[in-house]
């Protein structure tokens, strides 16, 4: 089975976002980035099918901050190819603008499997797998967290809430948003990611298309109310703790 | 071009949920605003009864068709697109659940409708649709105005009370006949998995200490489940943690675990993800331990501690014991 990964880099949720001074972005200047956490259940869902199946697994992802580490980094775990769009879609490009670049590019390549994330951190139109699959016309499934090839089509479960799934049979080709890989995504030592960037080459493509109708704009960013109802507890562990208790037991849960 | 407020029903099993019932009362504010009408969209096959619990809506627009039976992404999608196609309403709320997340955008693509997706709040301002979302993982709101006559908004679960979208009363049904060739998919619907039970029912739990990946490794999980000892309660986590295997499913909490609410929820190195939020935010009291000020579990949290959990929780657990 020949799978195609698309990637993102996603500001990292960990350090502190800053708004921009008209306060429609993010201030972008000392972000750091890391891959969308979900697109690396993708990747790691791509390779297991690869090492089980055989079969090829191509990333690919717009340039940007990062975007040739990322690359690297996933050739480095078992990718066979690494392609990048160059076209100029700076970061906070809405979803369908890239969805219908990819859909332009991909049109081109030989697949079965699209395996995306099922969402990310900045998916303010959509998220991109279900509009990548419209712009293609392939069947798509998201919540994606279990996936078996099966007479030339593929077994899926999607997740409900509550631990139900459905399971499905999907044609191929077809778009997959996955939650989560069967196993937690692999690693790939530093000294491998060096080798790779030595001896890999990113293949870089052009998008024909990045016309795509969004019809919606950002108007205004603003971080929730900070701590909006929680009293903060300060001091010691020890007098942390001794809050915490003296809480408890004025709320009766704890005599 | 009508005024009126779409909600896709959300159902599973034969029975709605909740979150149909949030979007509907928020509907009802909304169309108080544009001057048009209430409309549930209710898709499936032998469930027109359903019809009767959706009083909020003035009129339901119901699709019976074999294909619709059980949702299935293609199917339902092509037989929303239809009746947008048909209908071309002002707003249609979509919930931004596993379902909703195959059709908001199928449909935002199908029928050229902008889309705004992970939204809290929708608004009309000026005779424009407002939505802000809830982004980058409950860190920041963004609001967007979306353009054009006719727009889709999916709604997250638990952004709006359910209460105000369950009246009784018999809004009239319209039958909706099924689009050409809605059986001929390339998804097809196989069966539901039910989830296997565990050793703990977490919803029946009076306590419950939760644990994200805040914690790093597997080995330091026996140090928080020494605090639910203590505390008499059980251990719960985010997801991260069962995608990990390092608990079982049955103690997720969240979108895609379960709904707790109970007496104290005390969270340990939980970011507070919308997705985790939508689990646990009905809890009596709410303690979280984060070092990171402005991670979002706060903005739920009746109390929060900005400390290292690696030094806070043994030294809880100890006083508890003593
Ligand atoms: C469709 C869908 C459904 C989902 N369903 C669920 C669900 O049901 N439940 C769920 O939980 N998630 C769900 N998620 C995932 C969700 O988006 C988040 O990825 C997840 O909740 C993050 O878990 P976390 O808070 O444990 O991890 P992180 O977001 O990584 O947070 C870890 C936190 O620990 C803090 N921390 C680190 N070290 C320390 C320390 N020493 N002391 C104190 N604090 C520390 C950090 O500041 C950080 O805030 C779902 C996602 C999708 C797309």
């Amino acid at each position: 089975m020949n799978i195609i990964v698309p990637v993102k880099q996603v500001p990292d949720l960990v350090e502190e976002l800053e708004i921009n001074e008209d306060g429609t972005d993010l201030d972008r200047d000392y972000l750091s980035y890391k891959l969308n956490e979900f697109d690396e259940h993708a990747l790691e869902e791509a390779l297991l099918l690869k090492e089980e199946h055989g079969g090829t697994v191509t990333v690919i992802a717009f340039e940007g901050e990062d975007t040739d580490k990322a690359l690297y980094t996933a050739i480095a775990k078992g990718a066979d190819r690494a392609v990048k769009i160059t076209n100029d879609l700076p970061p906070g490009t809405p979803n369908h603008v890239l969805a219908k670049a990819l859909a332009s590019v991909l049109s081109g390549m030989e697949y079965d499997l699209i395996l995306t994330g099922v969402q990310a951190a900045d998916d303010r139109d959509g998220q991109l797998g279900v509009l990548l699959a419209n712009y293609l016309d392939v069947p798509h499934v998201s919540v994606v967290s279990g996936v078996a090839p099966n007479n030339g089509a593929v077994t899926v479960q999607k997740e409900y809430a509550g631990g139900v799934m459905a399971e499905f049979e999907v044609d191929l080709p077809a778009v997959l948003g996955v939650q989560a890989a069967r196993q937690t995504p692999r690693y790939a030592p530093v000294s491998r990611v060096r080798q790779v960037m030595r001896q890999a080459e990113i293949e870089e493509v052009e998008a024909s298309d990045t016309e795509a109708e969004v019809g919606s704009s950002i108007r205004r960013m603003f971080k929730p109310e900070k701590g909006a109802g929680a009293q903060m507890l300060e001091g010691s562990p020890e007098e942390i703790a001794e809050q915490i208790i003296k809480i408890l037991q004025e709320k009766g849960i704890k005599k | 071009m009508s005024q009126d407020v779409f909600v896709v029903a959300e159902h599973l099993q034969g029975k709605i949920d909740d979150v149909t019932y949030e979007l509907l009362g928020k509907a009802r504010e909304l169309a108080g605003q544009s001057g048009g009408h209430v409309v549930a969209v209710l898709m499936g096959s032998g469930i027109q009864d359903q019809a009767g619990s959706l009083g909020a809506a003035d009129k339901v627009l119901y699709m019976e068709h074999a294909a619709l039976e059980n949702f299935n992404p293609e199917s339902y999608a092509k037989a929303l697109s239809h009746i947008l196609e048909q209908n071309k309403p002002r707003l249609t709320l979509i919930p931004n659940t596993s379902m909703g997340m195959d059709l908001a955008a199928a449909v935002s693509v199908k029928n050229n409708l902008p889309l705004v997706a992970y939204a809290t709040d929708v608004q009309f301002d000026n005779g424009q649709v407002v939505a802000t979302s809830q982004l980058y993982g409950g860190k920041i709101n963004v609001e967007s105005v979306l353009e054009g006559d006719s727009s889709v908004v999916s709604v997250l679960a638990g952004s709006f009370p359910a209460d105000a979208g369950k009246q009784d009363g018999s809004p009239a049904v319209e039958t909706v006949a099924a689009p050409d060739g809605l059986d001929q998919t390339r998804v097809r619907f196989k069966n539901l998995i039910q989830p296997e039970g565990g050793d703990v029912d977490i919803t029946q739990q009076d306590i419950l200490v939760s644990v994200g990946r805040g914690i790093q490794s597997e080995d330091n999980l026996p140090m928080v489940e020494e605090l639910a000892e203590a505390l008499g309660g059980a251990l719960a986590s985010s997801r991260p943690i069962v995608d990990n295997k390092w608990l079982p499913k049955t103690r997720q909490v969240g979108k895609s675990g379960l709904k707790v609410k109970p007496k104290l929820y005390f969270a340990v190195g939980i970011s507070g993800a919308p997705e985790h939020i939508e689990g646990m935010k009905d809890s009596e009291l709410i303690i979280a331990i984060n070092t990171d000020p402005e991670a979002p579990i706060f903005e739920v949290a009746h109390y929060g501690v900005t400390e290292d959990l690696f030094d806070v929780v043994p030294a809880l657990t100890e006083k508890l014991k003593s």
